[in-house]
């Protein structure tokens, strides 16, 4: 037990190898934009006795740049709409990105075909938030398994496949007679469970989730995140987490991406960032926690509430609720800037020295 | 006498299947101006215990047995007629969704001078008035054109604080929260929570706050109940509970959360899942997933498999469990001999 919890805490690398670690996959300026406004004749107006196109836009990521490390846990927190789940799916492929690039080992996957993502998608696995939702209702746990190694082992014969569905079912504490059932028979956590087990079928290395204990209970995410902890470190894995659960983050990652309306706006190793946050979002997403400590510290509140993604802010996206506001914030988009400690800030009263 | 006392309520649905038990024996008080925590994990009865007080459960549920006396008016034999000067008026309700509770086609104004004129005689001009007061209080603003907006209008955080407004609008002695802040973001979360407990202590409403987040619960509360498959298992003053909990399915609970493990480390996991109420384990339900079924000598303690534990009294606390009530027997002979 010692040194497996010794073995787990090598995990985080310490904040002065994260530069010298391998990136696995990088994001560069991207950005996504979902049209509200539908079809080209939908957009249609007549204003002023002309015809004009008229077009909506949800901005739900604006210029996200994100390195990912090989082995390490890098979670994105955020609050709903901060444009989390867009990054990860965008990651995975699932959304084209509108600009920007994506590269995973050092090669440009963000404009490839299905076809030409086939290699990558057996080294990138997606866990989703809602496992009633993400298990086939009409397969059974066994064909559920068996479904990504077909698709990418198309050379394997019966007894193959079967071997390696019963050793991915062992590793994450599947009984074997679970495998004639359907998913609707099991709980929540059985489910995500599975939901794991064939992510983890096809040896990939690099796993995308998405809020994957959110809908658990206390309890069952504890085995959860257990499980997740244990996989990372027996396979050596990497994962892009996306959580709004700050407790999990603190636990669980090596380094977090604070987001805000669909930019980054801190990323910082997890100790450091819950040590001494600086982005004057972070501080109050981390003073709003709820902690069963009863010296509780004052929680920063703060005005009005996230602005639509529709018509983003001017300046930096956090303005109109930020305590230090001045009026370059107003104009300026604040860039992410390198801290002493390795820390990036999007923020001027930081860069100011005003914070 | 306590403002609320509920006691040996018993609430069954009849199923095709066969009678569910949902709640068994739960029994608590509620005094004027006390916040009370109900905590547990889905399927423990929790929302079931804040539906029964109201006896708003549906068929095929039904409440079996046990009592429910509000200001020495036993709620659970009511006539529908006399609860619904209840309901709303001296005790109201805060549902989870804040869009489930509010109706789509009026306006908020509108919804509240309902509420208002049901319960009073008077004018709509003085009810509009009320509300605009009310929805003051809950610190939304421009609460003027709040009033005539529709509900779709409104983003979530704003809603749970139309639905806070309108939950005071008749100075009620109680407020049930049925996990009032889990659909909402953790920023916008600890603004209600905190705007909830202001108003509480302001006008000395009750609350019972129902919800499955230790965090909240430990902020808000005075005293707590946990429950698991349907029966309190302990309870007690809420920070004696959170400091030093005595049922160990308690203890698994707070000792599962994050921060209570090394950054990295394993989490204190609880093995297993919770029972399904139809097919409940003999004895202490707890015990398929309890660690300490065993006496230090390593034999089972046959009473956690073969009956169902009662309250022993632990220091302020009220624990449900074979294992606390044998080590407070130990230390009360090893006293005795001294």
């Amino acid at each position: 037990m010692n040194t497996q919890a010794s073995a787990m805490a090598e995990h985080h690398i310490p904040a002065e190898n994260v530069e010298e670690a391998q990136t696995l996959l990088q994001i560069c300026d991207l950005k996504k934009r979902f049209s509200l406004s539908g079809d080209f004749l939908d957009q249609l107006r007549f204003k002023g006795g002309k015809l004009v196109r008229h077009q909506e836009h949800v901005h739900a990521i604006n210029g996200v740049n994100l390195e990912i490390m090989r082995g390490e846990a890098l979670c994105v927190v955020g609050e709903s709409g901060c444009g989390k789940s867009t990054v990860a799916r965008t990651v995975m492929g699932l959304i084209t990105p509108s600009e920007g690039e994506i590269h995973y080992d050092g090669q440009r996957i963000d404009h490839l075909s299905s076809r030409q993502l086939l290699p990558y998608r057996k080294r990138m696995q997606m866990i989703f938030q809602n496992p009633y939702a993400s298990l086939n209702p009409r397969m059974t746990i066994q064909q559920t398994l068996e479904e990504p190694l077909r698709l990418h082992h198309p050379t394997w014969n019966r007894q193959q496949i079967a071997d390696k569905v019963e050793e991915v079912m062992g590793s994450v504490g599947i009984d074997p007679d679970w495998g004639k059932r359907f998913g609707h028979e099991f709980s929540g956590g059985q489910r995500q469970r599975i939901a794991i087990a064939r992510a983890l079928a096809v040896d990939p290395e690099f796993i995308v989730a998405d809020e994957p204990i959110s809908a658990l209970d206390v309890s069952i995410q504890a085995q959860v995140l257990n499980l997740l902890m244990e996989a990372q470190h027996a396979r050596n894995l990497t994962y892009l987490f996306i959580t709004h659960d700050l407790a999990v983050v603190e636990h669980f990652g090596t380094r977090v991406a604070v987001m805000y309306l669909g930019t980054v706006c801190e990323i910082a190793t997890t100790s450091t960032l819950f040590a001494k946050p600086r982005h004057p979002y972070t501080q109050a997403l981390l003073s709003s926690i709820p902690r069963l400590e009863d010296d509780r510290p004052q929680h920063i509140r703060l005005k009005g509430e996230v602005p639509t993604p529709v018509n983003l802010p001017s300046g930096c996206v956090f303005h109109g609720r930020c305590p230090y506001a001045n009026a370059r914030c107003i104009q300026e988009i604040p860039p992410l800037k390198m801290q002493d400690d390795g820390t990036r800030v999007a923020c001027h009263a930081v860069e100011e020295g005003r914070l | 006498m306590a403002l609320l006392e509920v006691s040996q309520l018993d609430v069954r649905f009849g199923l095709r299947q066969g009678e569910v038990r949902a709640l068994r024996d739960v029994s608590f008080t509620l005094e004027r101006g006390e916040r009370l925590g109900i905590v547990g994990e889905s399927g423990a009865g929790k929302s079931v215990a804040a539906f029964s007080l109201l006896n708003l459960i549906a068929r095929p549920g039904f409440i079996a047995g046990g009592s429910i006396a509000f200001e020495g008016q036993t709620l659970n034999t009511m006539s529908e007629r006399g609860l619904r000067k209840i309901r709303g008026n001296r005790i109201s309700m805060i549902f989870q969704d804040p869009m489930m509770t509010l109706n789509p086609v009026l306006s908020i104004g509108a919804q509240m001078v309902e509420c208002l004129k049901a319960h009073r005689r008077i004018s709509s001009k003085e009810a509009r008035a009320i509300a605009l007061d009310k929805l003051r209080q809950v610190q939304i603003p421009s609460p003027e054109k709040r009033l005539d907006q529709y509900p779709h209008e409104l983003s979530g955080g704003m809603r749970q604080r139309i639905i806070i407004a309108i939950a005071l609008l008749l100075d009620p002695d109680i407020i049930i929260a049925d996990e009032p802040t889990t659909a909402l973001d953790v920023t916008i979360q600890a603004e209600i929570m905190a705007l909830l407990l202001d108003l509480c202590e302001q006008h000395n409403v009750g609350l019972i706050l129902i919800t499955h987040d230790l965090g909240v619960v430990s902020q808000v509360t005075q005293r707590m109940l946990v429950m698991y498959a349907g029966r309190v298992i302990e309870q007690g003053p809420t920070r004696e509970i959170i400091n030093d909990p005595q049922h160990p399915y308690t203890q698994g609970l707070i000792n599962a959360l994050p921060q209570m493990a090394t950054p990295g480390e394993r989490l204190n996991q609880i093995r297993g899942s919770m029972p399904s109420l139809s097919n409940l384990p003999s004895g202490c339900a707890f015990h398929p997933r309890c660690d300490f079924i065993k006496r230090a000598d390593g034999q089972t303690r046959p009473a956690c498999i073969e009956q169902v534990p009662g309250f022993v009294q632990a220091g302020n606390c009220q624990v449900a469990c074979h294992m606390v009530a044998e080590l407070l027997e130990d230390r009360r002979l090893k006293e005795e001999s001294q």
